[in-house]
């Protein structure tokens, strides 16, 4: 295969998760001002939300220091000066995927295609009938249809899995940033640990990655930080898991090896995380500091994307 | 100037249109109408447009479909597919003979300077020898009609003629609309163009290609106007479709860059102009080509189809020759007629231009897709004579020809079924064989009256159907 399809398939990949976790991330914001407690703090839920999608500079730049609502709304999801928004996202998913249109099936581009063309017309729809939970609800259904023409009907074959390792690199990293918005807008608070606000931040981010009645039937009814981290960190069962992440990670790139008959560096590398991962305990995690920690696992994961594009991307191996 | 219109005859129904027009008949209108928005929501789905340049805002613009199909009978169909392949084969002779001995230059047929020094001409392809000699694999030549069997040649298109993806999604839709009229009529089927075109592209491989030879598409990119054709075409050849930077020159080969590291490249068949080819030896600020690649051209490692330097032969100036050089290369008459053309670098055919522009259409002689034409019984005083002065400012630049009453075809309007101006451009394939798809591309002016059909400018597509007897 082409070195460039392979990236492209690995972006649109990338892409159509990260736009997923923009509106998941709004979600959050969303339902964390609703709490009445919040935004007393030196950082409001909004501001962290755009610290999380790792785009502040271009924000503060842009709409400045104070992160207002609407800006950020505007921000993350409309606005084509951020490279992540949920517009950049769809853009640039299509963007690729017209590139190598050959190399998806029809189903896969129409869903690409259409939900490209929809977000067109939201667009031009009046910001007062855009309500933000049914964009995110939008956004969200556009990703489990890309995703389930993909699983239905692509060809599993290499542009599968470099699709795919683009996708779990991507949602691994983005569960990361998600864990991180919780511990952003916890930071000034944390007496209220295990009270109220707290228990309702931690519910809210089970929800926005649709893990909430998961969580139950893996940990019962008690809830409590310690059970959550280790359910989205170190839980292989739950699919936005760090660990599941990087386990899929590394089986695409271990049908790879077999498929193409050599491995290099990234192989090498994801084992090596895959290791760390499964070794750690959730308390370890929390001693080293949930932020440490995450931004450490973020780090890793973007020198694993790095490792796939010189083994691969740039066709010169 | 009477019009021919290709369906009626004063009432009568013209033969190939007879089973057509039944069909017309007993369908009701609402019908219609509702089949035209499921085939334009078809076209959008499947992502058939085409970018405007010179426009902002929305540049993936949709071309108007029509739904009633352009019929010509098997002898009509026969006279042309002579005409055509007669005029490619001379068109390739012409263009061997220009890199090698120029003997119709020699012969005193075609002027020395027109050819040498043409901005297309490329003296770095002298004396080399293309595979089989073929120099242009796909001619579209762009046909216009006047009468019953009148067709004339309005251009020919040598180096990368595009629309053929129209050609065969226009059937495709057709057969997924109308499936009863394919079972009533028999239709030539198209669909095995790009089997032809894979299967051509194989059989100019170079003689260093031992082995089934690895063809790709190259083409710009995907910002490109035609680049849904490159996909498309590339798709059903089934081969890779590759930007430069996917290529590179390595030793005496040309290599794409694949997950599994470099392979081999035979044929490259490109879609993009001679001078972003090879930086190194035209353009050098081209980022969308190949360095070295000429290198390895010359010395037979890999085929370019349309070979540099082809589009000499496509030249609006050129064009005035090719009758010439059909009885030069052949030894045969002309079957297609060329359009009387006044070139305006001549002070006699520019005097006559300039008198009746308002009767004429006015080319750029390298211009292309209808940007930059006049066309003189549509324009105002004031166009004319601003475009006056562009001619007179450089006459060479451009070539003038009468208006033709180009033939018209039932198309659907708003207002229903009104006759429109058309014209034709079949594909023509040449390698080991020369073959002509009985099919093509019909373009129709959807604006009454008008007589512009490029894409560019508005006009639509129809699907173009060849009876079989």
């Amino acid at each position: 295969m082409l070195s460039r399809t392979a990236e492209n398939l690995f972006w649109i990949g990338r892409y159509m998760e990260r736009a997923e976790t923009m509106a998941r991330l709004l979600e959050v914001g969303y339902r964390m001002a609703m709490m009445p407690s919040t935004g007393t703090g030196y950082r409001n839920e909004w501001e962290s939300l755009v610290i999380a999608a790792g785009s502040q500079p271009g924000f503060v730049e842009k709409y400045g220091k104070v992160a207002r609502q609407r800006d950020v709304e505007s921000w993350l999801f409309y606005d084509r000066d951020n490279g992540s928004s949920i517009m950049s996202c769809f853009e640039s998913a299509r963007q690729n995927g017209r590139a190598v249109r050959t190399a998806l099936t029809t189903e896969m581009w129409d869903a690409l295609n259409g939900a490209y063309l929809e977000l067109k017309a939201i667009e031009r729809r009046p910001r007062s009938q855009a309500q933000l939970p049914e964009l995110c609800d939008w956004t969200k259904r556009q990703g489990a249809l890309f995703r389930g023409s993909l699983e239905g009907t692509h060809l599993q074959n290499d542009g599968y899995d470099f699709l795919s390792v683009g996708s779990y690199l991507e949602r691994g990293d983005n569960t990361a940033r998600l864990l991180d918005v919780k511990y952003y807008v916890l930071l000034p608070t944390t007496d209220m640990v295990g009270g109220g606000v707290d228990t309702y931040q931690w519910t809210t981010l089970l929800r926005a990655l649709s893990a909430f009645r998961s969580f139950h039937w893996t940990y019962g009814s008690e809830y409590n930080p310690r059970k959550i981290a280790h359910f989205l960190i170190l839980n292989i069962a739950c699919p936005r898991s760090l660990l599941h992440c990087q386990d899929r990670v590394g089986r695409h790139l271990e049908r790879l090896s077999k498929a193409y008959g050599h491995s290099n560096k990234a192989h090498a590398r994801v084992q090596t995380l895959l290791g760390e991962l499964g070794a750690a305990e959730i308390d370890t995690v929390v001693e080293e500091g949930l932020h440490e920690f995450l931004e450490r696992f973020i780090n890793q994961s973007a020198a694993l994307g790095q490792d796939v594009a010189d083994g691969y991307l740039f066709g010169v191996n | 100037m009477a019009t021919f219109n290709e369906m009626y005859d004063g009432e009568t129904v013209r033969p190939a249109y007879e089973a057509l027009n039944r069909w017309v008949n007993s369908t009701p209108p609402e019908l219609l109408a509702q089949k035209k928005e499921e085939a334009e929501a078809l076209f959008r789905r499947i992502g058939i447009t085409f970018a405007v340049y010179g426009e902002g805002g929305d540049t993936e613009r949709l071309i108007p479909f029509d739904m009633m199909p352009r019929v010509f009978t098997e002898a009509e169909w026969r006279k042309l597919e002579r005409g055509v392949k007669q005029r490619a084969r001379a068109l390739n002779a012409f263009l061997y003979d220009v890199y090698h001995r120029g003997e119709i230059i020699r012969a005193g047929i075609i002027p020395a300077d027109l050819v040498y020094h043409n901005e297309a001409y490329e003296p770095a392809v002298v004396g080399i020898d293309p595979p089989r000699n073929v120099y242009s694999h796909i001619v579209g030549i762009d046909l216009v009609r006047t009468g019953p069997g009148d067709f004339f040649v309005l251009e020919d298109n040598c180096r990368t003629p595009s629309g053929v993806s129209y050609m065969l999604e226009n059937r495709e839709i057709m057969m997924r609309m109308f499936p009863d009229l394919f079972k009533s009529m028999r239709i030539a089927p198209v669909d095995d163009y790009p089997n032809r075109l894979r299967r051509t592209l194989a059989s100019v491989a170079p003689m260093k290609c031992d082995g089934t030879p690895v063809s790709v598409l190259l083409s710009p990119g995907s910002f490109n106007s035609a680049y849904y054709e490159h996909s498309f075409l590339a798709d059903q050849m089934g081969i890779e479709i590759v930007e430069g930077q996917d290529l590179f020159v390595q030793g005496d080969f040309v290599y794409m860059r694949t997950t599994e590291g470099p392979q081999k490249v035979d044929v490259i068949y490109r879609r993009i102009d001679d001078s972003f080819l090879d930086p190194l030896c035209f353009r050098p600020d081209s980022m969308l080509g190949v360095p070295g690649l000429m290198n390895v051209y010359r010395s037979g490692g890999v085929a370019i189809a349309s070979a540099p330097g082809a589009g000499v032969a496509d030249d609006k100036a050129v064009y005035i020759y090719v009758p010439e050089m059909i009885r030069f290369y052949l030894g045969e008459e002309p079957v297609l007629n060329n359009v009387q053309t006044y070139k305006c670098g001549e002070p006699e055919d520019r005097k006559y231009v300039l008198e009746n522009l308002k009767d004429l259409v006015v080319k750029e002689v390298h211009g292309s897709g209808g940007y930059g034409m006049l066309v003189g019984p549509r324009s105002t005083k004031e166009e004319i004579e601003a475009y006056a002065e562009r001619i007179k400012a450089d006459p060479s630049d451009f070539i003038a020809q009468p208006t033709l009453a180009l033939s018209t075809c039932p198309t659907f309007v708003d207002e229903g079924i009104a006759p429109r101006h058309v014209d034709l451009r079949p594909y023509c394939l040449v390698g080991q064989e020369v073959h002509l798809c009985p099919g093509g591309l019909t373009r129709v002016a959807m604006t009454e009256g008008s007589l512009v059909v490029n894409s560019s400018q508005g006009g639509g597509v129809k699907d173009t159907w060849v009876l079989a007897d």
